[in-house]
């Protein structure tokens, strides 16, 4: 009996090996610096601190900040731009002919496959205040806009709007296209308008989609550096400096790799807390 | 039943087996070959470097038979390097026999104990006297013990646009005196020249270190009698806290802003400030004055995509003066590479040889002209063939004597951000100086540990 389960086991080991030392080392390797204070450089050994980079972190007002600043990125960008963007994209895409659907269907996904740093620099040459933004507020004769300067932590959510729309558009597509015919024109027989029959049966019947992608998009939006890198470089000041740029500052300019891995696993603890929030708001009943 | 190995079973195993070894395969302990590490440009048309170290490779392989050099290049922006580089030298597997360090960061590297001290090999070369005392500090550690060759230095200064003087009516050439002198100038440019920036001075988090070396530094160095380091004190060991010429430093960049004589304050606090300052604005004649390094030319030379070879006729330098022009009058900031040999290296006498094939007058020419690098051997600064290389060579040259080099200690990184920090609140006005530098005192004392001294 033990025989053939070890033979059919074997194959399996490899990979079984594989993961544990390429995936879960380093992880496990992550959360045991993270109790240390080791230093990039100018330190002769490290050793083990306990808390003391978690203490640090709260009392830190630039950590403070740095979670303020992501949790409006996130919000801003990717809880109401992104996914109400797609939604709606999705919804206006259902009902246009196939040629419209084909353009702006591409459009959108173009800015989705580019680079993040490519959308970047795209981003950071339409909101300088020499960019592509003033040109076409001047020739309506609009006050000019330097939003990458006021506003920094705004562009860049709007910067990443744009580029992370593609992905919650194509989720909305599909999940839209489940909605059985029958149930909405019944709803339409019943006298239910637009705004009715979107709350009633479209919303919840893909309630399941909207999680998911709500998952997705936050988690790849509290991931999100080079896009924020490129265009202000977490400044002016640190007005736009999320807590991946605060985690890159710390970890390898000032060279404090312990800090900078403790700020690395808060940064998962808040993606871990947005995913907790969006499975106990799925569960409750329509 | 043996169990009889199929290809099926055996291929993840050979898979796994490959993989782990990979991660496994050290430098080896060939005593016979020397493995080099330096940063390759990212710029994928630019091979001054690879070029270089490529000829002395040949010239070291032809003299040293039976030895071989293997260059292992790392393709990163500076920041990138470090860290990538100061991974490497944790490991005996993984550590180069030389490596190409920033002096900025070899006293950080000594202190990790990842370099190796070269008193014993220096004391046999007689070259070593050729090179001027300044740089020879450069990479010598707190222990007094030297742990690099420099293989070059830069220099900053103030570039101008003789365009723009004529314009505004400020006789060419341009020497100012004092502080006062250039903000003089730039007052009349804005005054004389509308459409036109009349100065440049780096400031702010978004221009990194250019804007403490080449903004505050070069302010703060001008200040006071010249003779100790404003930023930290060598005999206790100490950071010094923001005192009256730090004030003024900033008073100088508020100024600077307030005034509106420099660029306008979104644009300083742009990321890609330098790149607009020497591809834009002074290529363009629509920047008067500019506080920057020695390596500007580098941009404009053919091949490098924005060639402006009639730079050396339309701007002009002049020396960064001293606060109120006291002794010495000038300042200038260095910095520069070196050349380490990592504590853990498998071949250090190799390695040095290396070196010392690098570092022969004639090799040294060659590497200080092809790179737009400031000599630091006395001999090679002489000879009239290096000084005519390129224009403004002599003219940096000159400023090696009066020249500064960071007080590149393991905190200075964070020291440097704090001061980005203060530049950017009187840049903004967001902060008042007396603010600007109480706030500086206060992440002074947080960053270094309280490791400060008042002055």
């Amino acid at each position: 009996m033990t025989r053939p389960t070890l033979a059919r086991a074997l194959p399996l080991t490899p990979a079984v090996v594989l993961l544990l030392l390429f995936l879960a080392g380093p992880i496990a390797y992550c959360v045991y610096i993270a109790f240390t204070d080791l230093q990039l450089t100018g330190q002769a050994e490290s050793s083990f601190v306990g808390l003391e980079n978690f203490r640090t972190a709260f009392g830190d007002e630039g950590f403070r900040n740095a979670v303020w600043l992501t949790l409006v990125f996130t919000v801003v960008s990717s809880l109401v731009g992104q996914n109400t963007l797609g939604l709606a994209l999705a919804s206006l895409m259902q009902r246009a002919s196939k040629p419209v659907r084909t353009l702006t269907g591409g459009i959108v996904i173009t800015a989705w496959v580019l680079p993040e740093v490519v959308a970047g620099f795209l981003l950071y040459a339409f909101f300088r205040r020499e960019g592509t933004l003033n040109a076409v507020l001047d020739a309506l004769h609009l006050p000019r806009q330097n939003w990458l300067f006021t506003l920094p932590i705004l562009a860049v959510s709007f910067a990443n709007v744009w580029r992370g729309t593609a992905f919650s558009m194509l989720v909305y597509s599909a999940a839209l296209q489940e909605i059985p015919r029958e149930v909405t024109e019944a709803a339409q027989v019943d006298g239910a308008g637009g705004w009715r029959r979107l709350w009633h049966i479209t919303l919840p019947m893909i309630r399941r989609s909207i999680g998911t992608n709500l998952m997705l998009n936050t988690l790849q939006t509290l991931s999100v550096f080079g896009l924020i890198w490129v265009m202000t470089r977490g400044g002016p000041g640190d007005k736009s400096q999320t807590l991946p740029l605060f985690m890159y500052e710390q970890a390898f300019q000032n060279s404090m790799i312990g800090y900078g891995t403790a700020v690395a696993l808060l940064l998962l603890l808040v993606g871990a807390l947005f995913s907790v929030l969006y499975l106990r708001l799925l569960r409750t009943e329509v | 039943m043996p169990v009889r190995p199929t290809a099926a079973t055996l291929l993840p195993v050979l898979l796994a087996a490959t993989a782990l070894t990979a991660c496994g395969g050290g430098s080896g302990g060939d005593p016979d070959t020397v493995k080099v590490s330096f940063k390759q440009s990212t710029d994928n048309s630019i091979h001054v470097t690879d070029d270089y170290l490529a000829d002395i490779k040949r010239q070291f392989e032809q003299s040293h038979p039976g030895k071989k050099v293997e260059l292992v290049p790392i393709k990163a922006p500076d920041s990138e390097y470090y860290t990538k580089v100061q991974q490497m030298l944790r490991s005996p597997k993984t550590a180069p026999d030389l490596v190409y360090e920033d002096t900025f960061l070899v006293n950080s590297d000594i202190t990790s104990g990842y370099l190796r001290p070269l008193d014993a090999y220096l004391a046999k070369w007689p070259d070593w006297d050729q090179f001027i005392d300044t740089a020879k500090a450069a990479a010598r550690g707190e222990d007094g013990k030297t742990y690099g060759v420099p293989d070059g230095t830069d220099a900053r200064g103030l570039w101008y646009d003789k365009g723009v003087f004529a314009k505004a009516g400020i006789p060419t050439p341009w020497q100012p005196k004092t502080w006062d002198d250039i903000l003089d100038a730039a007052r009349t440019i804005k005054a004389e020249v509308p459409g036109v920036t009349p100065l440049n001075v780096y400031t702010g988090k978004p221009a990194g270190e250019a804007a403490t070396m080449q903004g505050f530094q070069m302010l703060l160095y001008g200040t006071g009698d010249g003779t100790t380091d404003p930023l930290y004190d060598e005999t206790s060991k100490k950071w010094v806290t923001g005192g009256d010429g730090f004030k003024d430093a900033l008073a100088f960049v508020e100024t600077v802003y307030e005034e509106k004589l420099g660029p306008d304050v979104s644009t300083a606090l742009d990321p890609n400030i330098q790149t607009i300052v020497r591809g834009d604005l002074l290529p363009k004649g629509k920047l008067g004055i500019a506080l920057d390094g020695s390596w500007l030319p580098q941009d404009w030379l053919p091949g490098s995509g924005h060639e402006w070879p009639e730079w050396s006729r339309k701007l002009g330098l002049a020396y960064m003066p001293t606060q109120h022009g006291q002794a010495p009058g000038k300042v200038s900031m260095s910095g520069g590479w070196t050349w380490t040999i990592p504590a853990k290296a498998g071949n250090p006498d190799l390695a040095f040889e290396f070196i010392r094939t690098m570092q022969t007058k004639a090799n040294a020419k060659k590497w200080y002209v092809a790179n737009s690098g400031i000599a630091v051997r006395k001999d090679v600064a002489a000879d009239p063939s290096y000084a005519d290389a390129q224009p403004g060579t002599e003219f940096f040259t000159g400023l090696v004597a009066f020249t500064h080099y960071r007080p590149a200690y393991p905190a200075y990184p964070k020291v440097s951000t704090a001061i980005q920090e203060a530049m950017e609140g009187v840049t903004t006005g967001d902060l008042s100086v007396e603010e600007a530098a109480a706030g500086y005192d206060e992440t002074l004392r947080e960053v270094t540990d309280d490791h400060v001294v008042q002055r």
